[in-house]
């Protein structure tokens, strides 16, 4: 299969003001690719471009017609005083056989193995208001998978998380990942590294590079703030920073 | 209880009253869609602009209500497009429209020769004057309100809880947010001759917030935003008759009123 989806010298950003110069990146089946990089290094913006929200200025996206993207926005984004119960959130998440008013039967179940997938059965009824942070991020996780997404692109998933469930999340992750790519964006550098397979960092560019290894040397040179723990596969691909300035 | 009785026989009680029932629909169905989205100050600006457009058409000659349909069609549309494409603040641009339309209108009501229109009916409402006509015009727009609220529910549902993750998942967002300024624009405008420009928004937002005490969940907000507008919008007419008061404030009166008991009764339950 060809890649999910390709950037070729991306450039991008807001009115006028590029963040992100000449990126490349290709997110391939079954990847998990942690995404890094120090605040206003221009994540989110790739995110952006990613998600198809904003225009680049220069540059070619190349998706898959088969490309289903599931998408994790940071739970700060969103209003937890909406009127909304977990199931309408979750449902919200399905767009195959679109329903305008009631949803299909199948994707009620769907959202029965999801709520048990993250444990929260019993709270479907819940409006998303009473949630704790964690527990609303586990919605907003079922919400991106009822799609059946096969690239599943979380933005910083580990903000309102408890310790005790984090751990459990990187399982349910892991998990996923046998069925879908993973595109994780996340300034907690330590944790993440220990469970992707590939780390790229954001700061104002990005290169990615298809067989180079991953060191602290080589991180520091290029000014990317991690520390390289190496647990389960080891990195194979590699980013370097390309100063701009 | 003669009195009451009597009451139905005349023509202007029967359309005040119908016209309390189908605004009671608008106000609990687009009410409770603005107060979720957070719209309710958009909703101002864009009722306090349509004045505008009331003006203009006096000073023209032609119906005020379809003056200011225009206007507060074209405002809301100028406040989507004015924050997502010309970079101005929302809010900034809300509140330019807000008194700019004011200013339109006082401008061309005090142009026009000879006859002054009723101002404190525009400002205050008179549901007592309703026409007809206007509970034709309010029929068919509550009919196509609530029916393309039930057609539309969940897309509605996805775009105003999380517009962005409804635009990744492929949901026509832009096309949705104007149909709903529209939508929202043309119910207000509509209920101004029961409400009056000044006390519409208390129309469309307290009967929302009193319906969410109980339930978190849209769709049971608008049903149940439909229920308490109607309980106050007929008890206020109906003081406003035997007390012979102004009926949009005895409205709105009633409907806090019943706000703040029920919010009372929760917190020391």
């Amino acid at each position: 299969m060809s890649p999910l989806i390709q950037l070729q010298d991306i450039s991008a950003g807001y009115d006028k003001n590029i963040v992100l110069h000449d990126v490349n990146l290709t997110v391939a089946e079954n990847d998990f690719i942690g995404i890094i990089g120090p605040n206003g290094g221009g994540k989110t913006t790739l995110l952006k471009v990613i998600l198809g929200l904003i225009d680049q200025e220069k540059g070619r996206v190349e998706k898959h017609p088969d490309l289903r993207i599931g998408y994790l926005p940071q739970v700060n984004s969103i209003d937890k005083q909406f009127p909304i119960t977990v199931s309408e959130v979750i449902l919200s998440g399905s767009t195959r056989k679109r329903r305008l008013w009631k949803s299909s039967p199948s994707d009620k179940r769907k959202m029965q193995d999801l709520l048990s997938f993250v444990g929260l059965e019993k709270e479907h009824n819940t409006a998303i208001g009473e949630l704790s942070g964690g527990q609303m991020q586990r919605v907003f996780l079922c919400r991106a998978l009822i799609s059946e997404p096969n690239l599943l692109i979380l933005d910083e998933p580990n903000t309102y998380v408890d310790k005790s469930f984090e751990a459990n999340l990187y399982n349910q992750l892991a998990e996923l990942n046998k069925d879908m790519a993973i595109l994780l964006v996340s300034h907690d550098v330590g944790t993440i590294s220990s469970m992707v397979k590939t780390i790229a960092c954001v700061n104002g560019g990005l290169h990615y590079h298809a067989s180079n290894k991953i060191t602290n040397e080589l991180l520091k040179v290029y000014n990317c703030p991690i520390e390289l723990i190496s647990h389960g596969p080891v990195p194979h691909r590699v980013l370097k920073h390309h100063d701009h300035e | 209880m003669n009195e009451f009785v009597e009451l139905f026989q005349y023509t202007f009680f029967r359309n005040a009253l119908v016209a309390a029932v189908l605004t009671s629909v608008l106000a609990g169905v687009v009410g409770s869609y603005i107060v979720a989205k957070r719209s309710v100050f958009i909703s101002g600006g864009i009722t306090h602009a349509s004045f505008g457009g009331m003006g203009l058409a006096y000073f023209l000659g032609w119906s005020p209500f379809l003056g200011a349909a225009v206007f507060a069609i074209l405002s809301a549309l100028g406040i989507e497009w004015s924050s997502k494409k010309a970079g101005l603040r929302e809010d900034s641009s809300i509140a330019i429209l807000w008194s700019l339309g004011m200013a339109i209108g006082i401008l061309f009501v005090f142009l026009t020769p000879g006859y002054t229109p009723n101002l404190m009916g525009f400002l205050f409402g008179d549901i007592l004057t309703v026409q007809i006509n206007d509970l034709y015009l309010l029929g068919i727009v509550s009919i196509l309100t609530v029916g393309i609220t039930a057609a539309f529910y969940k897309p509605i549902l996805s775009i105003a809880f999380d517009s962005e993750f409804a635009k990744v998942s492929g949901l026509p967002v832009n096309v949705f947010n104007y149909l709903s300024s529209v939508v929202v624009a043309i119910a207000i405008v509509l209920s101004i001759k029961v409400m009056g420009i000044i006390l519409v928004l208390s129309l469309f937002t307290i009967p929302a917030a009193t319906a969410n005490l109980f339930t978190k969940s849209l769709y049971r907000m608008m049903i149940g935003g439909i229920i308490v507008s109607l309980i106050g919008s007929i008890s206020g007419l109906l003081l406003a008759y035997f007390f012979d008061l102004p009926s949009g404030a005895t409205i709105i009166i009633t409907l806090t009123l019943l706000y703040a008991f029920i919010k009372l009764v929760r917190v020391f339950k």
